[in-house]
């Protein structure tokens, strides 16, 4: 049942690879993921229009914008949900473009949802085993004579759930289901189901909606720990500017399908264009003018 | 039947669920091998040494034929519950893999293609080895059957992939109304009898014993005759059995997550990478297999294959058995299956004899089957929407609001505040509720 191929099948479940995941990547692609002037219509409109956008490895970097300004169109086509009308996806060298989801899911591509879409009556273990999926090989006649391997391998799985459920810091609701945790366990969980798909590339969907500005403060310290132990870039989706600014190396504005800066977050906070888009032209006159 | 006896190598969720299923399961497994093994004792041995006065009640209200047709809904019923318990896709036309599975019984295990003057003679029960058509072992058969309605699945599963919801359940009911039909009026396509019409293919060989008859001294052959019905009833248990062991193995392992996330939220399995297509054409594949299975069963049960026997209603009819005994759930949807399909075939005659033999009344009672059959789901809803026996995460949703949603209630803009909750592992929903 298990597409062809080696993956990381040769990596035992339970351990976090070490050094770069994909050894096949080819030399000089130093991006974890890029797309080169994407463009995508929907009928007339142009939802998002000659994007270049570049995640360099083990980075932390974040997309904002206001409203209706693409961002979610633009992950939506990252991770292969739409098909973009040009341009070229390429993740860890490898070109992606027009990919069905789950194989860009596996080729070390994963998300979390703006909206948290876990699989409410599964266990926390069984959300995350489900995104191992992919890296596991057990065909319907392993599952069905319990073969030795597919007993190993499903021990491993749910070895490795623990451990990804332990780093979120919600060891304790293992066993429980999805649609029991609290809120803020259950952002926690799907953090946990998208690493067990192993990425190279983590995009986080507005993570902090709904937080407090405390939970926030601690949040920023996680998004580092995932980068550091789990070896993977990030990509935010933000609104809020604190988390954003604290959180990113990078930063690129979208605003009605464009991109319109990109550079440090002190590049960013300063930067013309951006105020102009979040606030209206007469913000930045009025900014001017007292000045 | 060691298939049922060894629920042990089934992956345990947790650690600490561990116990209490494994012990439930075998509890289950156990009492349910006992259960055939007595009733076949029972139904070959003691029933026909009985005197009337007790022997007649038995056959009149627990038949051994209705039974072993009990046996075979179980069987459909698993079938369907791969598909529309674990995978939820709603699937109205499941009778199609029922005729299939009969219908190709009926070709290889019968004299209908004559035109192969000398027969193909492989493994089978008949005597003669010059009778004309094909003539397979029945055992060969249930493998074929599978195989073909396997494919069936596939090909039907196909172009519903893109389908959700109502869709999804028209164009499956438009299939399992074009397969019957199909057999039904293919005695003439281009002036080729295919399928002999509503008078179906009668009869099919009965069932070879093989090996078996020498090791456990069973008779030869198992056919329609009174003294092999218990041997019949025998064989489709260990078919169920099998069925049963199938379906709680692949719930347990990787295929079966991928079906209940598809089930919970289709979009995020994918993006979590299961693959859609592969995994839903998986699901129906297993849960046509079954249906193959019990297709080629019920040709032996009622000697052919007639294409009468194959409407709607009985698609509606095992839907019911799975909802009724309770979605996902294994031993719900065997409770449902068995007791329904009792309940149709024998149930309500008998009642309807006693009743009218108490009030000198004539009523049809079971022309009112689906009448009752209506209302009893339509009580079931009210009262017991989680089915009999329910699936442990059913029986969650029904009964207890979705903690979020509670949350949700209270505070759109705080809900971090839902966090301060964390303390307490099992939260009521009244405490959320009085949540700001």
């Amino acid at each position: 049942m298990t597409a062809p191929g080696d993956k990381s099948g040769a990596v035992p479940l339970g351990k976090a690879p070490a050094g770069p995941r994909h050894t096949s990547t080819p030399a000089g692609a130093e991006d974890a993921l890029r797309a080169d002037n994407v463009v995508i219509r929907f009928g007339g409109l142009v939802a998002v229009n000659d994007v270049s956008f570049v995640i360099p490895k083990l980075s932390v970097v974040s997309l904002i914008g206001p409203n209706g300004a693409g961002k979610t169109t633009f992950f939506n086509i990252l991770t292969g949900l739409y098909r973009p009308t040009s341009g070229r996806v390429t993740l860890d060298g490898r070109d992606v473009t027009g990919r069905p989801p789950h194989r860009i899911a596996e080729m070390g591509l994963a998300r979390t949802f703006q909206n948290i879409r876990l699989f409410n009556l599964m266990t926390a273990e069984e959300n995350v085993m489900v995104a191992m999926h992919s890296h596991l090989q057990a065909g319907i006649v392993g599952t069905i004579f319990g073969s030795p391997r597919k007993r190993r391998e499903e021990r491993e799985a749910r070895e490795f759930a623990a451990e990804l459920l332990d780093f979120v810091g919600i060891a304790k609701t293992r066993y429980e289901y999805a649609r029991n945790l609290s809120y803020g366990d259950q952002r926690r969980l799907e953090v946990a189901r998208a690493l067990a798909l192993r990425p190279s590339v983590l995009l986080l969907d507005e993570p902090t909606a709904g937080m407090n500005p405390q939970e926030s403060g601690v949040f920023t310290d996680f998004v580092y720990r995932i980068r550091d132990q789990r070896d993977l870039s990030v990509l935010l989706i933000e609104h809020d500017m604190t988390v954003v600014m604290r959180v990113s190396e990078r930063i690129t504005v979208l605003d009605r399908g464009e991109v319109i800066a990109e550079g440090s977050p002190d590049d960013i906070r300063t930067n013309e264009r951006v105020v102009e888009a979040y606030l209206g032209k007469a913000a930045t006159d009025q900014a001017r003018g007292g000045a | 039947m060691t298939a049922l006896t060894s629920p042990v190598a089934k992956p345990p969720r947790s650690a600490r669920t561990r116990q209490r299923r494994l012990s439930s399961q075998a509890v289950w497994s156990l009492s349910l091998v006992t259960l055939v093994i007595a009733a076949f004792i029972f139904y070959n041995q003691i029933l026909p040494n009985l005197a009337d006065s007790v022997a007649g009640p038995v056959s009149r209200w627990a038949p051994i034929t209705a039974i072993n047709e009990c046996l075979i809904y179980v069987i459909m019923a698993l079938g369907l519950n791969v598909v529309v318990g674990y995978a939820g896709l709603l699937d109205l036309g499941y009778v199609a893999f029922w005729a299939i599975g009969s219908y190709v019984g009926a070709y290889l295990m019968s004299d209908f293609i004559f035109q192969l003057k000398d027969g193909i003679h492989i493994g089978s029960s008949t005597t003669v080895r010059t009778l004309p058509g094909i003539h397979l072992s029945f055992w060969a058969v249930l493998a074929i059957g599978a195989a073909v309605c396997a494919l069936f699945g596939i090909l039907i599963g196909f172009p519903t992939l893109r389908l959700r919801g109502d869709y999804l359940a028209i164009v499956t009911l438009g299939f399992g109304e074009i397969i019957p039909q199909f057999f039904t009026n293919g005695d003439r396509i281009g002036g080729l009898n295919l399928t002999n019409g509503t008078r179906g293919i009668t009869p099919v060989d009965p069932i070879n014993t093989g090996y078996l008859s020498n090791i456990l001294g069973l008779p030869r052959t198992v056919g329609l005759s009174p003294a092999s019905l218990p041997y019949k009833f025998l064989f489709f248990s260990v078919l169920a059995a099998i069925c049963v062991f199938v379906s709680l193995r692949i719930r347990g392992g990787r295929l079966g997550r991928s079906w209940l996330a598809i089930r919970e939220d289709e979009l995020a399995a994918n993006m979590m990478g299961v693959p859609l297509v592969k995994a839903k054409l998986s699901a129906y594949a297993v849960g046509a297999i079954f249906g193959g299975l019990g297709g080629v069963a019920y040709a032996e049960h009622v000697g052919g294959a007639l294409a009468d026997s194959f409407k709607y209603s009985n698609s509606i009819f095992v839907l019911i058995m799975v909802v009724l005994g309770g979605m996902g759930n294994v031993w719900g949807v065997i409770t449902g299956a068995f007791v329904l399909a009792w309940i149709n075939n024998t149930g309500l005659q008998e009642f309807g004899n006693t009743f009218n033999g108490w009030f000198g009344t004539h009523v049809e009672i079971p022309s009112y089957n689906f009448l009752i059959f209506g209302t009893l789901l339509v009580l079931m809803m009210l009262f017991r929407r989680e089915g009999l026996l329910p699936e442990r995460r059913t029986q969650q949703i029904l009964r207890e609001p979705a903690r979020t949603e509670m949350e949700s209630v209270g505070s759109d803009v705080e809900a971090g505040q839902a966090s301060e909750g964390d303390e307490e592992p099992e939260q009521s929903p009244e405490p959320a509720r009085a949540a700001p």
